[in-house]
């Protein structure tokens, strides 16, 4: 069934279907996803360097940009303070609700992102719930730029309670009695001896978050100002580049886009590489 | 530094695992704790440690009264059984752990701190490991590491929970050794929990055995060994066999037989003996005599078990490798020293009256 | 472990014994914590979720079921489920291919595959959309080959399915690669020393083996691809009734200030997010062993 092309670079084996598996795998694969993808990078490397950077400098661009960075890196950082909160009490603790508080996590993973963004506006608007409370003490949060982190918030908030949970749960307890017997208060043993060994948790979850803030559109574009320059993200700003048929702006943008992506896929995958030379074991 | 524990009890739930234990341990003593699974060292270690708070009884470090003190105030040194080492941080900061976390005040300086570190690791006999981390240690050197990071801060007393339980066979024998002469060298009060009797008779200068959350005996390898004081004990400590016995008129019967065994005391007893503390006897007036129902060999004798009387009772005897007994084959013998544990008495009972024989 | 020294999970409040207590937190600061992570999960989690509802009623009951059952609304719920109807499926062939040829042979270049199959969660889904747009829009790559052909790809429903299969990509595969992994070859290779042909080996002994994690990785894709928004947005037409999923309809009756109708629309997901995640629970509860291994990242 395999030729001997395909046996000098798989080893033997009696289980058959490797050929029509593997064949179908990355005739789908490339089709659906390396194909499309190829394309658009060959699109705007077809725009040549300046022009690319043209528009990639271009102040509305840069400004997006920046915008989706920093709301994401400020939303990521909240998730990573509160997720560590989140996990330890998940794991540590015992109270009414407990496995209930554990099921909602996942709750942004589930619910459609436009339904989120739609009930976030509705929270946080001047005569929402939230924003009527807020508005009394001066605070405008719906169509703002901090409208959009309590959104990447949202959208964040699983990942650094998801990496963190098993990492603790495994914790070796007995670590923490060594420390006490040694003379460290508890909160030298938590912050001396748990939380660095969270660490590598910690920051994947982080990235994850990251990665997925910087391109989140649904929830952030209804309660977000989409305001150029002030409160407008930057795949919103693809969308309005298609809808006008620059392609070409779209697509640059984009591909800057993949790029970060793609480094943060590299970042996550070094931490984990560090993490397991340096402790062992994963996270 | 002298350790008083008085009454000290710790119930968990409706479960009593230790039961009004009252113990005085010497300075500079390496003391074992021995017991089976869930007779109470392991929980008791932890009192003395402060990782359990007791709920009844008192513990005395010196003339101070330690128990409501917390486990960081109570300044003792404690090795797990799975090393506890700190994974993220390398050897030598494991070791300076204890000395880092003092308040700033009797915090000594790095360089002190780090020169400690070399020196204990120097005593357990790993120089240079320090930027080490302990994913790359073995079992046995993490373990000595382990002892090191304890000895930093000069405890008052060195506690360890079955400290070579998670190793190897081999490196177990060599840690004990060593563990021994590390103790001689510094002089440490030290208490070791296990539950392997070969361990605390080589190692300990005292042993306690420990049962169901009470004391069975305290005393050295020797007096364990040869005057245990409750049936517990006797089976727990070196091999026994046992028969229930009657005494009358100075002697003792095994149901209508004369063992040929003379004791005072009146009424039944069960009587304790080792296998290899027997002589075959030939003929019988006055022995124990049984038939041979099994046979293995062990080390350089042949361990042979025989059933005996109508009771069917079985107990075990060491004969010669050579002695031509066989399955089916009737032999008599008689203890030549043994012990009576009397009426009422068992392994799950204390012993009201121990009479002891040669 | 000794029989003593048994870990007694401690409810709030009572006396049950706790093995750690003496290097625990105070009763106080446990309460303090516990209490932020409940306020915090109340005011992201909680309150969105009531809000839908609350709002969705806001008009009455009649007034929701008016807008869960006009024409337009009820195209969309019959596109949504249509296009999950063929992109579940797909992906599930495929995750299910994938995770074959990669975890039951050794070959070169397997954890490139892997990550290759993951790239479309790190991808931004508006981007997703996009590429589709440039290869079938009228002025992609294969643009004037398909209207001179008169296919229309992009801005149709087509466009939305292939979207949706990409943003959806990875999940059955993320599902299924890590336990049959875990699972190695052992019971395929007793089964083929039986006799068993490929088929039968994959049907009556793979399958079974893996069925929790395959209905756990189907759960998954299928609520993200009924949810997904960014994507679709851009592939999508927007034409009322035609090319418009739920939540591209939830869009639309929100920019229309139909708030209310909205809602209403959106109760609908949230409900199904709500149930995905009973599901997932369950399963993650009683099959824990028939899921993937931990480790996993969504």
């Amino acid at each position: 069934m395999s030729g001997t092309a395909v046996m000098r670079f798989r080893q033997p084996s009696v289980l058959p279907g490797f050929g029509i598996a593997l064949g179908f795998t990355l005739v789908y694969l490339s089709g659906i996803v390396l194909i499309p993808l190829a394309a658009m990078i060959l699109k705007s490397a077809g725009l040549g360097w300046a022009e690319f950077w043209r528009i990639v400098g271009d102040p509305r661009t840069l400004a997006a940009i920046r915008l989706s960075f920093g709301a994401s890196l400020l939303a990521a950082s909240i998730n990573a303070v509160f997720g560590v909160l989140l996990a330890w009490v998940l794991v540590r603790y015992s109270f009414p609700g407990r496995r209930l508080a554990d099921a909602m996590i996942d709750l942004p993973f589930a619910l459609p992102t436009a339904v989120a963004g739609i009930a976030l506006t509705t929270l946080y608007a001047p005569n929402g719930w939230i924003g009527q409370f807020l508005a009394t003490l001066g605070l405008k949060v719906a169509y703002t730029p901090i409208g959009i982190v309590i959104a990447l918030t949202f959208i964040g908030l699983p990942f650094v309670v998801r990496t963190v949970e098993p990492v603790l749960r495994e914790f070796d307890r007995e670590a923490e009695e060594a420390a006490a017997t040694l003379g460290a208060t508890r909160r030298q043993t938590v912050f001396r001896v748990i939380l660095p060994s969270l660490l590598p948790a910690i920051l994947t979850g982080y990235a994850l978050a990251l990665a997925r803030s910087i391109g989140e559109y649904g929830s952030v574009i209804f309660i977000a100002g989409n305001i150029p320059y002030v409160s407008e993200i930057t795949p919103l700003l693809i969308v309005i580049r298609l809808e006008e048929f620059n392609y070409a702006g779209a697509t640059a943008i984009a591909a800057v886009m993949l790029a970060i992506s793609f480094s943060m896929l590299l970042i996550i995958n070094l931490i984990q590489a560090w993490s397991r030379r340096r402790f062992g074991h994963d996270g | 530094m002298d350790i008083r524990i008085e009454n000290i009890s710790k119930t968990f739930g409706q479960h009593p695992a230790v039961n009004s234990v009252s113990l005085e341990i010497r300075s500079g003593e390496l003391i074992a704790l021995l017991g089976p699974s869930g007779s109470g060292k392991t929980t008791l270690l932890r009192l003395i440690a402060g990782l359990e708070h007791p709920t009844g009884g008192r513990i005395f470090f010196g003339d101070e009264d330690a128990s409501r003190k917390s486990v960081q105030a109570r300044n003792v040194g404690f090795v797990f059984q799975h090393y506890a080492l700190f994974k993220h941080m390398s050897v030598a900061d494991n070791i300076g752990f204890g000395l880092r976390v003092r308040p700033r005040a009797q915090r000594p300086s790095r360089r002190e701190i780090r020169a400690r570190a070399e020196e204990l690791l120097d005593l357990v006999q790993l120089p240079g490991y320090g930027e080490r981390f302990p994913a790359q240690l073995s079992g046995g050197q993490r373990q000595r590491v382990a002892l090191a990071r304890a000895l930093a801060i000069e405890p008052r007393v060195l506690l360890l929970d079955e400290p070579f339980g998670a190793l190897d066979a081999k490196v177990r024998k060599d840690l004990r050794r060593w563990l021994r002469e590390l103790h001689d060298k510094t002089g440490h009060t030290t208490i070791f929990v296990t539950h392997d009797q070969e361990e605390a008779i080589e190692l300990a200068d005292r042993v306690v055995v420990l049962n169901k959350g009470v004391i069975e005996q305290v005393g050295t390898p020797d007096e364990i060994y040869d005057t245990p004081a409750s049936p517990f004990v006797h089976q727990f400590i070196g091999e026994a066999s046992s028969l229930p016995v009657t005494l009358s008129n100075g002697e003792v019967w095994l149901a209508d037989r004369a063992t040929g065994l003379r004791s005072e005391g009146n009424g039944e007893a069960i009587l304790y003996f080792r296998p290899n503390h027997i002589e075959v006897v030939e003929g019988c007036s006055g022995c124990i005599a049984g038939v041979v129902v099994g046979s293995r060999r062990v080390a350089d004798t042949r361990r042979v078990e025989i059933e005996i009387g109508a009771g069917r009772h079985r107990v075990e005897i060491d004969l010669p490798v050579g002695h031509p007994a066989g399955e089916g084959s009737r032999i008599a013998f008689r203890p030549t020293r043994w012990r009576l544990y009397l009426s009422g008495a068992s392994e799950n009972a204390a012993p009201r009256k121990v009479a002891v024989h040669a | 472990m000794t029989v003593e020294n048994m870990l007694v999970p401690s409810a709030a409040g009572t006396a049950a014994p706790n093995r750690y207590e003496a290097t625990s937190e105070t009763r106080g600061v446990r309460i303090v914590l516990i209490a932020i992570a409940v306020l915090f999960l109340a005011l992201f989690l909680l309150l969105p979720l009531a809000a839908v509802f609350m709002e969705a009623f806001r008009g009455g009951i009649q007034a929701y079921f008016a807008a869960i059952t006009e024409p337009d609304a009820l195209a969309a719920i019959r596109l949504t489920l249509t296009v999950a109807a063929i992109a579940v499926p797909c992906n599930l062939i495929f995750g299910v291919a994938a995770a074959w040829a990669i975890a039951k042979f050794e070959f070169k270049g397997k954890s490139l595959l892997t990550t290759l199959i993951d790239l479309p969660f790190s991808v931004s889904p508006v981007i997703s959309g996009l590429v589709y747009v440039l290869l079938f829009g009228a002025q992609g790559y294969f643009g004037p080959w398909l209207s001179a052909h008169g296919i229309q790809i992009a801005f149709a429903v087509p466009g939305i399915v292939l979207a949706t299969i990409f943003v959806t990509f990875p999940f059955v595969a993320r599902e299924l690669i890590p336990l049959m992994q875990e699972q190695g070859t052992g019971d395929e290779e007793a089964a083929l020393s039986l006799g068993a042909n490929g088929w039968q080996t994959f049907l009556f002994v793979t399958l079974p083996n893996i069925k929790w994690a395959l209905l756990y990785g189907v759960l998954l894709c299928n609520a993200r691809a009924m949810g997904e928004f960014g994507a679709v947005a851009v592939i999508s037409g927007k034409i009322r009734g035609l090319t418009n999923t739920m939540p591209l309809h939830v869009e639309i009756l929100y920019n229309e200030y139909a708030f209310s109708a909205a809602f209403a629309v959106a109760s609908l997901l949230a409900l199904l997010a709500l149930v995905t995640l009973a599901i997932k629970t369950f399963l993650e509860w009683r099959f824990a062993d028939g899921i993937a291994a931990a480790g996993r990242s969504h």
